[in-house]
């Protein structure tokens, strides 16, 4: 990142950028953003994940690949609880954000959220203008005066790759924007709230090639300060974004590795076929 | 690649020959085509015609006698006197009370049925008791209604005898007016409107006839009469008779309410309150789950998620229930006769518990006259009616248009 803005997120943060915006003591590299270990999750009767082990290591990206239905959706959505809402959803196991259970009892679901942020497969801004919708989240959380809410939203969008193409139209309809442009909205919203995590559930598939390219940058470039897990099924996106992949199949966690190897070499005989295209 | 099959195709549409052979013939059907859409426009036009013919009719007969005096005038025993000025009044009062209490009441009853998927089973259960009960009210005819507003806010039965007579009140003070020899009214303030005469003593405070305050002066039957006429405007005999009066102030409260424009408003609130609630909930749900999606995710609360995304989004379709509701209020006449039932009143409502009449129920009164000349006024009544009923509308859809967005 070539400048830092001041935000009240970075104010007191060291000047390196390589930690989480927010923790105010950098996050040692050995400890893992997330971790999750016996997880199980069910719809219903029907059991959507069986026995997952993955440590996912902060500031870098973690793809999670697998055919249709193998669970990575549900495994992403479980992280920052966007499951709760739906019903017969349940989940056990261990679930781990920067060592804090995201299902203990004293666990705020809206503070995990905000620590947490996620960008769905297809863009949702609200029916507001450009500047409500990364100032919504920030409203949510922090009691700003209009001037830091004003430099807050211009930092988000500067940060998402957005501010030289909306700078003159702040005030009109976030729906004017393109595909593409949305789904940067929706990232710049995310990020305001000061997240550690993002998690972004295939947020290219709804995109064209162009739009598409802009957000694989933007995601190389945030992986900077956020621990960023992709579910996506598009190979070449996987290959040419994270650092690990891991592979799942049938709710199952196969692999799990440094994206190069996984792509090279991959272990089990399942990543193979479906990483050559040869099902999925 | 796998290799291709090589099944064949359908015999039928294998061969073209067969294939044309058995094809509708296009003529017929673009006749129906043509036919159904002269259906359709046949069926539309005589709804309009009849529209057209029932507003020239009104307008031909109602127009003749539509005046300012006939807006501003209370009604008269004559035809050419009378005015429905405190219809009109009490029909505002009541539809914007009645909407006040509505509006607010079926949207948070729509936001739970809609919004608030709980967990517990026996809570889900009960809202499902609460959606029939709903869906079946929509339905119930609004004279039955009035007899539940009549039990319920007119006599507040059982907390209250039941007469209907107010047992609690604010905003009134009683008095027993007196008329002494010098004809100047003064008045004795009483502590209710049922307590025992007061009897007047010298140096009792009291009030002339502009409310300003004065000192009793009380003299025998026989005293001679003072000749000082700033004596004699504030002295009583001590056999002198009052009667008692009240004064309501404007914001004059009663329990329990009485047949008066809060027992009615709450009672039309009732009749369009399934209304309102099915609007609403048809409304919510007409709101993408993504945009609910996007406010969780940023870490909102269940409150604010409905208060800054899904009720705004949610806005026009719930102007627009309202807008349909608020027409059946300000039409309605069944429930009022229950309540109200007074077509001859010559004051609007002053305060909540205020007599009211409405401007169907005075309609209704004209129309039923013998009188040929009442039945014109009725017509101009039903103008009135009309033209207010679109103020209204017009209000509701300007507030519809400005929050009015596009949703993704």
């Amino acid at each position: 990142m070539s400048e830092m803005l001041e935000t009240p997120f970075n104010a007191g943060a060291s000047a390196t950028g390589a930690t989480s915006p927010v923790s105010s003591e950098p996050v040692p590299s050995s400890v893992p953003a997330v971790r999750v270990a016996d997880f199980n999750a069910w719809y219903g009767e029907k059991q959507a994940l069986k026995n997952i082990r993955l440590d996912i290591p902060a500031c870098r990206v973690t793809a999670l690949i697998g055919p249709s239905g193998c669970g990575k959706s549900t495994l992403l959505r479980w992280i920052n609880r966007m499951n709760d809402t739906i019903p017969g959803a349940r989940a056990e196991g261990l679930l781990e954000v920067h060592g804090s259970d995201v299902f203990a009892p004293d666990s705020d679901v809206v503070e995990l959220r905000r620590r947490v942020g996620i960008v769905f497969q297809k863009p949702n801004p609200f029916p507001k203008s450009i500047f409500e919708n990364v100032a919504f989240g920030a409203r949510l959380h922090l009691k700003l005066s209009r001037s830091e809410m004003n430099g807050l939203v211009e930092w988000a969008l500067k940060r998402a790759a957005l501010w030289d193409e909306v700078k003159d139209r702040l005030h009109h309809s976030a729906l004017s924007l393109s595909g593409g442009q949305q789904q940067r909205l929706c990232i710049a919203r995310a990020i305001a709230v000061g997240p550690e995590v993002l998690l972004m559930d295939e947020p290219c598939s709804a995109l064209d090639p162009k739009s598409t390219a802009a957000i694989e940058d933007l995601i190389w470039d945030l992986s900077e300060q956020y621990t960023i897990v992709i579910v996506t099924h598009n190979m070449q996106q996987a290959s040419r974004v994270s650092d690990i992949t891991a592979f799942m199949y049938l709710g199952e966690l196969l692999e799990v590795g440094e994206t190069e190897r996984v792509f090279q070499n991959p272990a089990h005989p399942q990543t193979r076929d479906y990483i050559t295209g040869r099902f999925g | 690649m796998n290799d291709r099959s090589g099944q064949p195709l359908h015999p039928l549409l294998a061969d073209p020959a067969l294939l044309r052979a058995r094809l509708r013939p296009a003529a017929g059907r673009h006749r129906r085509e043509r036919l159904f859409y002269l259906l359709c426009l046949t069926v539309a036009g005589s709804a309009g015609l009849i529209l057209v013919l029932l507003f020239g009719t009104i307008t031909i007969m109602g127009l003749t006698t539509l005046s300012w005096q006939f807006l501003t005038a209370p009604p008269s025993p004559s035809a050419a006197d009378s005015g429905m000025y405190p219809a009109i009044m009490g029909s505002i009062w009541v539809v914007i009370l009645a909407m006040l209490a509505a509006l607010p009441l079926g949207t948070a009853s729509a936001v739970l049925l809609e919004e608030y998927r709980p967990r517990s089973a026996w809570i889900r259960n009960a809202l499902h008791v609460i959606e029939l009960n709903i869906t079946n009210l929509a339905g119930v005819p609004s004279v039955v209604y009035g007899i539940l507003g009549l039990t319920v806010f007119v006599y507040m039965f059982p907390l209250f005898d039941g007469s209907g007579k107010p047992v609690v009140e604010w905003g009134v003070r009683y008095y027993d007016q007196f008329y002494n020899e010098a004809d100047t009214v003064l008045l004795v303030p009483a502590s209710s409107l049922d307590a025992p005469p007061v009897v007047p003593t010298t140096g009792l405070q009291a009030y002339d006839a502009n409310y300003r305050p004065v000192t009793l002066r009380v003299i025998g039957p026989d005293d001679p009469w003072p000749e000082d006429p700033e004596r004699a405007r504030v002295t009583l005999r001590s056999t002198d008779m009052g009667g008692r009066i009240s004064e309501k102030s404007w914001y004059y409260f009663c329990l329990p309410f009485g047949r008066g424009v809060l027992a009615g408003a709450l009672t039309l609130a009732l009749v369009i309150l399934p209304t309102i609630i099915i609007a609403a909930r048809e409304a919510l749900r007409a709101v993408p789950d993504s945009l609910r999606e996007g406010s969780f995710a940023l870490g909102a609360t269940r409150w604010q998620t409905i208060r800054r995304v899904t009720l705004p989004a949610a806005l026009p379709g719930i102007m627009t229930g309202s807008i349909l509701a608020m027409s059946r209020a300000i039409g309605e006449a069944a429930p009022l006769i229950m309540i109200s039932g007074i077509v001859f009143l010559s004051n609007p409502p002053r305060h909540l518990m205020d007599d009211f009449t409405v401007m169907p129920l005075q309609i209704f009164n004209w129309a039923q006259r013998p009188q040929a000349d009442f039945h014109l006024l009725a017509a101009s009544g039903i103008i009135v009616l009309l033209v207010i009923l679109l103020v209204f509308n017009s209000i509701a859809l300007f507030i519809r248009q400005r929050y009015q967005k596009p949703l993704s």
